[in-house]
């Protein structure tokens, strides 16, 4: 896209406040509307936007596809300990009155904070994956294979 | 819930362990993708199954006596939060599961080397591990809603799985294409009813909704619910006509992948259906639409019959099985259909009869793809001759889906004749017995391709890896045991009977 002069400053230009814009939803999501998954979305749409924009290989150099893979794993595995971490405290799992030891209220925050931000981090992960997988297709299947 | 804290350090295994049951194969798929290395990935997911077999053997013992478990998510207590709940039907379904899981792993070992191209191994694993997870999730759950969520996650994975066979076939990709599609819409159909029961009681907790559901069976809402919950499970557990995505996604899935999900997943869609019509609906509400003997029973006759006389026209040993599936489908849906507690038990113990004999017939068909190149009954002349070990195991495979006296698949049979007659539905006896022939017929298909048609006349002994010999002979001599020990599964799935016919059921 070399040509589009216009859509290559926009880009260059929306990229970093889309990606705050993220950080906003996914830390204002306990209390306002938003949360994890719409977070995640925003946050990948910020790296296929530029993929899409500037070649996908320079996204690739940003956050190259073994590390997607890596981060959509750990987004389920920080979800899961922090559920996890109940039990050693004689509480039912995802029970986050668990997470603080002074106050439940404040462990139910903590605890939901932090899944959300395993949830960001899964979903992002899977829409820029899908995006790589999609975008990467190598041709298509020659007449011999079928 | 309390907002008070209680410093009460405690970590009592036994209290946790509905969840661990859910968690341990669930925590092991992302490690394996994090970690991301094949020979690990089989590592994490053998020893994630026998743990899983050990919770719930241990699930199973402490229900045994007819008490419930109930395990509250997060605390939140259940008409609001979710809640795990076991009995003994939740817990024999689970053994069934993470045994067939115990046994088709070290299987994988030497059959997804071969099938299955390498850089997509550790993923295989992953997706093997949440399948299992939505399929034990689907059982434990006490939580309408919740058995959708895990239905979708096991749904999900096992396309995946299915479209894996396209390295050795292409037509994997179609098949699973086609289980996609029509899977989702059983899945959309079993919301759409969940939805609809949501509207007329305002609960998903299975335990109140059917107290809520009592004395409203005639509305039309409710009726439709159960209308759109049996086509949508159907599809799933491929009743008769609704069969159609099985035979493909069964011949042409990786040989381990047919092996579980022949065992397990048409299995854990039955346990869906037995649950919603005995927990949720009640069977005073069958009986009033008498939907059992007007709708089920003549499909589960159709499917003993006409997927059998199908069955002994394949070319292909995984196509036969397949459609004996869905013969054997039939014979539990007719033992529910029934509408007593001895046909009810008789379709419990098939569910675990037929999952053991199954999983070591696919396991077999398995070995054969790997030694013969296929498993077209052409593939396999004489390999009774060179694959001895592999092909008794066949042989016994045979016996136990015919129902010989000695098997395990004798066991359920001769339970479901007994209930039948119980009944005084003496002709439905004649029609298990008639289907149990054309069992005899195609079974003999396979055993006349093995022994008796020579293809080459030196015989080079060539027999398949020892880690699926061992689990070929696990799943056939499971099959022996439990056709003689049969007192574990009968009193089980007896126990289980009796508490689905218990109207009044314990409260919290």
């Amino acid at each position: 896209m070399k040509h589009h002069l216009i859509l290559r400053v926009i880009t260059k230009l929306l990229v970093g406040p889309i990606m705050l814009f993220a950080f906003y939803v996914q830390f204002h999501g306990d209390y306002s509307p938003g949360g994890g998954f719409q977070a995640g979305v925003i946050m990948a749409v910020g790296i296929i936007i530029y993929g899409i924009v500037f070649d996908m290989e320079h996204a690739k150099k940003v956050l190259p596809a073994w590390f997607v893979h890596k981060m959509l794993a750990f987004g389920v595995l920080l979800y899961t300990f922090t559920g996890v971490i109940s039990f050693f405290r004689g509480k039912n799992f995802l029970d986050y009155s668990a997470l603080s030891p002074h106050s439940a209220i404040h462990g139910q925050h903590y605890g939901i904070l932090i899944i959300e931000l395993g949830v960001g981090i899964t979903v992002s992960g899977v829409m820029i994956a899908i995006y790589y997988a999609f975008g990467s297709r190598t041709s298509e299947i020659n007449d011999a294979e079928w | 819930m309390s907002l008070s804290i209680s410093h009460s350090d405690s970590f009592s295994l036994i209290e946790q362990l509905p969840i661990l049951q859910i968690l341990v194969p669930f925590v092991s798929a992302p490690l394996i993708v994090f970690i991301g290395n094949r020979k690990v990935a089989w590592w994490i997911a053998f020893i994630a199954s026998l743990i899983s077999l050990l919770i719930a053997i241990n699930l199973l013992l402490l229900v045994n006596d007819g008490s419930i478990i109930s395990y509250h998510i997060g605390g939140w207590a259940p008409p609001i939060g979710i809640e795990y709940r076991v009995d003994a039907l939740n817990a024999f379904v689970l053994v069934l599961i993470t045994l067939i899981s115990s046994i088709v792993v070290p299987y994988a070992y030497k059959s997804v080397e071969n099938e299955i191209p390498e850089q997509h191994h550790t993923l295989f694993y992953a997706a093997y591990l949440l399948c299992v997870t939505g399929l034990m999730g689907v059982v434990i759950t006490g939580d309408v809603f919740n058995v959708f969520v895990f239905l979708e996650i096991s749904s999900l994975a096992s396309y995946v799985l299915i479209s894996l066979g396209s390295h050795r076939d292409k037509r994997a990709l179609t098949s699973a294409f086609n289980y996609l599609i029509i899977g989702t819409i059983g899945a959309t159909f079993f919301v759409i009813g969940i939805g609809l029961l949501y509207m007329v009681t305002g609960t998903l907790n299975m335990v109140d909704m059917a107290e809520l559901l009592e004395g409203k069976s005639s509305s039309s809402t409710v009726r439709s619910a159960f209308a759109f919950i049996v086509v949508g499970v159907g599809l799933k557990l491929a009743i008769y006509p609704l069969h159609i995505w099985l035979p493909k996604a069964y011949t042409f899935a990786p040989s381990v992948i047919t092996a579980f999900l022949a065992a397990t997943a048409t299995k854990v869609a039955i346990y869906i259906l037995i649950r919603f019509m005995f927990t949720i609906f009640r069977p005073s509400f069958l009986e009033e639409l008498n939907v059992l003997d007007l709708v089920i029973l003549p499909l589960s006759i159709a499917a003993m019959i006409i997927a059998s006389l199908i069955a002994v026209f394949q070319k292909d040993f995984k196509g036969l099985l397949a459609y004996s599936s869905i013969a054997q489908v039939g014979y539990i849906l007719l033992g529910i259909s029934l509408m007593s507690e001895r046909g009810l038990t008789a379709a419990i113990i098939h569910i675990f009869n037929h999952g053991i004999t199954k999983v070591a017939l696919f396991m077999v068909a398995g070995a054969y793809v790997i030694k013969r190149g296929g498993s077209l009954l052409t593939d396999l002349q004489g390999a009774g001759f060179t694959m001895p070990w592999t092909s008794t195991a066949t042989v016994i495979g045979c016996l136990s889906l015919i129902g010989i006296p000695g098997t395990a698949g004798f066991i359920s049979k001769w339970i479901l004749v007994e209930a039948a007659i119980e009944n005084g539905k003496w002709p439905l006896a004649i029609i298990i017995i008639f289907s149990s022939l054309l069992a005899v017929i195609y079974c003999w298909r396979v055993i006349e391709t093995l022994y008796f048609k020579n293809g080459d006349s030196k015989i080079i002994v060539n027999e398949a890896p020892l880690s699926m010999l061992i689990s070929i002979w696990i799943a056939s001599l499971a099959c022996i045991y439990f056709g003689f020990n049969t007192d574990t599964t009968i009193s089980i799935s007896d126990l289980a009977a009796k508490m689905l016919y218990l109207t009044s059921l314990n409260s919290y």
